[in-house]
């Protein structure tokens, strides 16, 4: 073993120059493997992040239908009791009971048509980061009192500041005609165009009385320690609600399929050219491996000549490629590694960027994820690569008979 | 010119001495350049596919505002041009279609449920080519003229309301004096868009109808303008510049709109980067072909420059061999990325994501869109990278000395 292994070194250094430019391909390729794949799952990760901690958190309890259609009387009825009952079942504060309506708000120079949330001032902080959002004045923080947060942009288009009064106008759930008369008590400010223009959120006792919701909301919204205990929560809070309810629970996925499926195609697009660097690297090796092999045929015709066995030539062979590899994707992860580590601290920005991130709820600066999963995975296939194409190279020599290879010119 | 011919048969000659390394070398650069364009072609037609719909809802590539509209979307902020001082201006003044709009936010309420939507007052005639669906599409039918009394409101948005054709809906916006302005409807037509998210957006009424129910006479709020092509709207812009002065704010699609037209700037960065990196990874197995070929004729070229050739022609030999190399690659890759495109022109279903692509506002059919500027663009970088990649093997192999060259073993 030790004599092949030394063979199989010497002969990989037979040609310095072709083994590098060999070598450089597949540490071209790690590197950008690795770099590629850990800015990935950084933003997969903030996606995910970002987008539920809005509005939408781990698992939702809401009546049946609710999440397609979004109609006042699909209700959560005894919203607050229910929410209490989950929050004390699962010992945690991270719940919070909201109700949703869509309402004409009116200021004295301005009317727009925006979506109102009641919520618990009490627990919202807790499941959803709109109350930490807050530039101007406070969040809501008395349960019934006339209040109201609004984003920063339906602000500045209907001319209002923090002490202005908004008057609300819309249809309560029998359908009847809800208005409400509320202060401004706070401005906050998402970044996402479409939330600081469209949303307002009120205490929900008031929402429960303007909107004549006796007693009822919309959603119940529960956030647990990482995504990991979304399976368990949900099959608590599953087995807490009545078996005849109309109620159901859905995880973030069920609420927000858009989410899971943008990364899935933004991740079949990059795996496609992953693919495509992959099998051009193989093609490199594939190319290197034959030649030496086919410059050696004379040489493999009299080791043979003298009875060694072609599959161990074969062997050989791959034992160079292994070898060959293992340099590329050493040098490739590490090279790889130290690259993304100087980005994973100084972040990364490209011009136009910021436009894009914000439409994803991102931040204008992109921090990859170095770890163990994303330094090794693209080195690892360009490995699996490098030696399915020294197959054939190997392969070859099996058909090689040693008379004709010793006559070889 | 008869130095040329030699070296070119030479070169083609030297190509095939061995032939398995050449056609390896093909498949690379086949494969290679067929990803560059295959992956090109895939996100131009995404690309166009969602600058098109996107404009297509905006609509018009060229828009004339009061100033302060675009800030400030309400009808105080209409432009006090008369409807006969705008057809004076723009009809016949070359535009290929354009259209005066009243477009005001609004709440829409069935007798179930309410909703925010953007009403636009329109002028049938006038809108034919700009509005983004077929009227022989819509459900039910369009408006007729521009005093129709109905309305025609997306598909989704029907289905939320739990409305339909023949049933009648409320309207609710403003007046310039602040005044709630409201006006019952009846549905006329239904229509449907790529997306959700716009089926949800917008309701269509008669210009003269919105205008009487928000009291401006024959004011609009905005002026539209389609040119030929997306791509080219500076003589829309001028001659609409032209035509008006300071009191309206003209602005082209990517300025209003400018997560699109940004999207379009990082779009062709990414193309080049992408064509880049593939050539990087090719010139690895490029650069180590030369090589090779240079090392097995070490002694010939030696024997060439010792019976006088010049070091030039040596050069030029090597760079020959190589440009040939890459562009029987090229015509290979080039073909294959036809072969595979065209098929695929009539679009590929991409709906199991669709929920994820219109976080993107991408639609569920993707249509690759082939330029020829782009295949030119990949011929012509691979081209001259690859000169540059060649030209320190070739220019090694010049610098032999004739007799440590053919001495050599």
């Amino acid at each position: 073993m030790n004599i092949v292994f030394r063979l199989a070194w010497r002969n990989l250094w037979r040609h310095p120059r072709r083994t590098w430019l060999t070598t450089g391909a597949m540490v071209f390729s790690n590197i950008l493997l690795v770099f590629m794949i850990s800015l990935q799952f950084g933003m997969y990760g903030l996606m995910i992040d970002n987008a539920l901690q809005v509005f939408t958190g781990h698992v939702q309890v809401q009546a049946s239908g609710y999440n397609e259609d979004k109609k006042m009387r699909q209700t959560v009825p005894d919203i607050i009791p229910l929410a209490n009952s989950i929050r004390t079942t699962l010992n945690s504060e991270t719940v919070a009971a909201r109700g949703w309506a869509f309402a004409l708000a009116s200021s004295e120079d301005r009317s727009f048509g925006i979506g109102i949330y009641g919520v618990e001032p009490e627990f919202e902080a807790q499941v959803s980061n709109i109350p930490g959002l807050v530039s101007d004045g406070r969040y809501l923080e008395t349960d019934n009192a006339a209040e109201i947060v609004v984003g920063s942009v339906l602000a500045r288009n209907l001319h209002v500041k923090v002490g202005d009064e908004l008057t609300l106008l819309g249809s309560g759930l029998d359908g009847s005609f809800a208005a409400a008369v509320v202060n401004i008590v706070g401005i906050f400010d998402s970044g996402v165009n479409d939330i600081d223009r469209n949303i307002a959120e009120i205490p929900l006792r008031l929402f429960q009385e303007t909107f004549f919701m006796e007693g009822g909301g919309h959603q119940i919204v529960v956030v647990g320690d990482g995504l990991e205990a979304v399976p368990a929560i949900r099959s608590t809070v599953q087995s807490m609600l009545p078996d005849d309810s109309d109620l159901v629970v859905l995880d973030w996925d069920e609420i927000q399929p858009g989410l899971k499926q943008a990364i899935q195609a933004d991740m079949s697009s990059s795996f496609f050219m992953y693919l495509v660097l992959v099998i051009l690297v193989s093609f490199s090796v594939l190319n290197t491996q034959l030649m030496s092999v086919l410059e050696r045929t004379r040489e493999f015709g009299i080791v043979m000549a003298l009875g060694l066995r072609p599959g161990r030539l074969g062997r050989l062979v791959l034992l160079e490629t292994a070898m060959m590899g293992l340099i590329g994707a050493i040098l490739g992860a590490a090279a790889g590694g130290l690259l993304t580590s100087w980005f994973t601290s100084h972040g990364l920005a490209f011009p136009g960027m910021d436009e894009m991130a914000a439409r994803f709820n991102l931040p204008a600066r992109m921090y990859p994820e170095v770890n163990v999963l994303t330094l090794s995975a693209g080195p690892a296939v360009v490995f699996v690569f490098t030696m399915l194409a020294a197959i054939y190279p190997a392969l070859r020599l099996r058909w090689q008979n040693p008379v004709d290879a010793m006559r070889v010119a | 010119m008869r130095l040329f011919g030699v070296l070119f048969r030479l070169a083609w000659r030297n190509l095939w001495r061995n032939h398995r390394r050449t056609i390896i070398m093909l498949g690379a650069i086949g494969v290679g350049v067929w990803a560059m364009i295959f992956m090109t072609a895939l996100t131009r037609g995404m690309v166009d596919q969602m600058i098109i719909d996107s404009i297509a809802v905006l609509p018009g590539h060229v828009q004339m505002h009061h100033p302060d509209f675009p800030d400030d979307p309400s009808v105080s902020n209409r432009m006090l041009i008369s409807e006969a001082d705008l057809k004076k201006k723009f009809d016949g003044a070359g535009f290929k279609a354009w259209a005066g709009r009243v477009r005001v936010p609004a709440v829409i309420s069935s007798e179930r449920e309410s909703r925010g939507v953007t009403l636009l007052g329109v002028d049938p005639d006038a809108e034919r080519g700009i509005s983004f669906f077929n009227y022989d599409e819509v459900d039910g039918r369009f408006l007729v003229d521009a005093s129709d009394q109905g309305i025609v409101i997306g598909r989704r948005l029907a289905e939320t309301l739990e409305t339909g054709i023949g049933k009648r809906v409320v309207l609710m916006s403003q007046d310039p004096d602040n005044e709630i302005a409201d006006r019952g409807f009846r549905v006329i037509g239904l229509y449907s868009a790529n997306t959700k998210a716009v089926e949800e957006a917008y309701a269509f009424v008669g210009k003269a109808t919105v205008q009487k129910m928000l009291h401006i006479g024959d004011t609009t709020t905005e002026v539209v303008f389609l040119s030929d092509d997306y791509r080219n709207v500076e003589a829309t812009f001028q001659a609409v510049m032209s035509a008006t002065d300071e009191s309206v704010s003209v602005r082209r699609w990517y300025e209003i709109d400018t997560y699109l037209g940004t999207m379009l700037g990082v779009m062709d960065g990414f193309v080049l980067i992408w064509i880049v990196v593939i050539f990087l990874a090719l010139s690895f197995g490029l650069v180590n072909t030369l090589v090779m070929a240079v090392f097995e004729r070490v002694r010939e070229i030696g024997l060439m420059l010792a019976l006088g050739m010049k070091p030039g022609s040596i050069l030029g030999q090597i760079i020959i061999e190589s440009m040939l190399l890459l562009t029987l690659g090229l015509a290979a890759g080039n073909f294959l990325a036809w072969a595979t495109i065209v098929p695929l022109q009539d679009g590929i279903d991409i709906s199991v994501v669709a929920d994820g692509l219109e976080m993107w506002g991408v639609s569920s059919m993707l249509y690759p869109k082939l330029y020829a500027s782009d295949m030119f663009l990949a011929t012509g970088v691979v081209l001259l990278l690859g000169f540059l990649a060649s030209l320190s093997p070739a220019w090694r192999a010049s610098r032999y000395v004739p007799v440590e060259a053919i001495t050599k073993v």
